[in-house]
């Protein structure tokens, strides 16, 4: 795990120490997910006759995107299943995160063959589109080959890769799983942005108004639904992914002096 | 007769085999690069593997990525290093090597690319992460422009893949020496020589056995039964100690020439 990303989500790494990992930082590069992924890699190369590699999010090389998109949608299906028992319909707009895309992957597929939903896959813009600090690998990348897959990646003109940003480190990646590339390039999905000060408005507006503490990364999901909401008709139905839950963030949070 | 081709039939005529010098272009800049270069070719290098500098390089350990990284630094680009290989060429003829990672050259345009490389004068392209299921894209047109498209062999490479590497690959084949990244474990001998002779029998390519290779020693006993060997991580270490140092050029020029003795 990246060293930064060890520190800004301490109480994840308390939980997985607790289950019994042991997790080990990556100092290289900026210190977060591509580098820790870079460093798997090698260790994983070194010692592939007895060591499994294992990625929570649908990029990598062939078949991890597939399989972690499959165990994924898991989210999709029961989505599916509660829509159906609550409404009765299908909903109409669906919104998720994408920073390598896993959650967003695991709600949209399930839904792949439905007409009439509109799915919005919500890219971080960190400190805007217009600076380097962001993590839109779609919006504001170009196609690119890294970590054994093709897809939209942040890079130089010189095709080295660039160093994503984003105040949740879960969407902080250079590049975006390939099958989120093709629905991208399919216009299966919509992929639209939500800077830092949006997601931590809605983040707080959430905690507030539903006692729901949602991930940082998951914020940009709720802050694409609110932007969505206001214009559209009352009997439509709007799900939004709640990914993971906002008491990781709290040191953040905390830093940013949203909460004093 | 291509030019790497062309080294080894001049080198099995004379009982030698390959020394082949890995060293990242442009740690610490291009225009030490190129002395360093013209020096390696002087003290016995035969072959020359210039690595471009990637952000990622994932086949790399710890001294081949921190040079990556002053590389990247000091500007080092793709078209930076194809100048460089140009500039070589007009006083060398040193078989090159370019080993690298695909995006960049993706970015610049595969087919653009090869042609560029050709014209500055490259001989082979090793694209670490360009595995052989996916290397059609770059190596069309590396074929088309003659330029040898170096492929890698690992002792976890099966048998049926290892046939079809061997059926697309040209120049010589280079055969993993540790299952691990560059630069990062001495190899244990006999297990190479067993997989190096199993390649002999199915290809006439030569095959160079690098990844973990720093001493003269280690150099000797692979040598014995492979066509070259490839020295990488121990010469950008020896490079980023002295590149303050007046006696570089010397030390280094030692230090492979110290090699270079035992593939005679």
């Amino acid at each position: 795990m990246g060293e930064e990303d060890i520190r800004r989500q301490a109480p994840n790494v308390f939980r997985m120490k607790i289950l019994g990992a042991e997790v080990v930082p990556v100092k290289s590069g900026t210190a977060t997910l591509k580098d820790a992924m870079n460093e798997a890699m090698r260790y994983w190369v070194s010692s592939v006759r007895d060591t499994f590699y294992i990625i929570g999010t649908t990029a990598g090389p062939h078949p991890y995107p597939r399989m972690v998109r499959d165990f994924q949608s898991v989210i999709g299906r029961e989505t599916k299943r509660q829509i159906m028992k609550l409404e009765g319909r299908n909903p109409d707009v669906m919104i998720a995160c994408v920073g390598g895309g896993s959650n967003a992957m695991g709600t949209f597929y399930p839904f792949r063959n439905e007409k009439h939903i509109a799915m919005y896959g919500v890219e971080a813009a960190g400190l805007g589109l217009h600076t380097p600090q962001h993590s839109a690998s779609i919006n504001g990348g170009k196609v690119g080959v890294l970590h054994g897959n093709k897809t939209y990646l942040l890079q130089d003109e010189h095709g080295q890769v660039r160093d994503a940003y984003s105040i949740a480190a879960g969407l902080d990646y250079p590049g975006v799983g390939p099958e989120h590339a093709y629905f991208h390039k399919t216009k299966k999905v919509k992929y639209v942005t939500v800077t830092d000060k949006e997601a931590v408005r809605d983040f707080s507006f959430l905690s507030l108004q539903e006692g729901i503490i949602p991930a940082l990364e998951s914020s940009h999901a709720i802050a694409c639904a609110m932007k969505m909401a206001p214009k559209m008709a009352k009997n439509k139905i709007i799900v939004v992914c709640l990914s993971g839950r906002g008491d990781k963030d709290a040191q953040t949070i905390i830093e940013k002096g949203v909460i004093r | 007769m291509k030019r790497i081709e062309e080294k080894f039939a001049a080198l099995r005529a004379k009982h030698e085999k390959a020394l082949i010098v890995y060293l990242t272009a442009g740690d610490p800049s291009l225009s030490v690069t190129k002395k360093l270069i013209l020096a390696l070719e002087k003290a016995g290098a035969d072959i020359l593997e210039i690595g471009v500098p990637f952000s990622d390089p994932t086949a790399d350990g710890p001294v081949i990525q921190a040079a990556a990284q002053r590389a990247l630094k000091a500007g080092t680009t793709l078209q930076g290093v194809l100048d460089l290989v140009t500039e070589v060429r007009k006083i060398s003829e040193i078989p090159i090597v370019l080993f690298g990672y695909f995006n960049p050259i993706f970015s610049c345009g595969v087919r653009g690319f090869a042609y560029a490389a050709r014209k500055a004068g490259v001989d082979g392209v090793l694209v670490v992460d360009l595995p052989y299921e996916e290397a059609g894209e770059l190596r069309d047109y590396t074929d088309a422009a003659g330029i040898d498209f170096i492929s890698l062999v690992a002792p976890t490479t099966g048998k049926e893949r290892l046939k079809k590497i061997i059926n697309k690959a040209s120049g010589f084949l280079y055969y993993i020496s540790i299952t691990g990244v560059t630069g990062t474990a001495a190899p244990k001998i006999d297990p190479i020589k067993t997989e190096v002779e199993a390649i002999h029998k199915i290809t006439n390519l030569p095959v160079a056995v690098g990844f973990g290779i720093s001493k003269p020693e280690q150099a000797r006993k692979i040598a014995r039964f492979a066509d070259g060997v490839v020295i990488g991580s121990s010469v950008v270490r020896l490079i980023d100690e002295n590149k303050n140092n007046s006696d570089l050029l010397k030390i280094l020029s030692d230090y492979i020439g110290n090699i270079k003795k035992e593939l005679r």
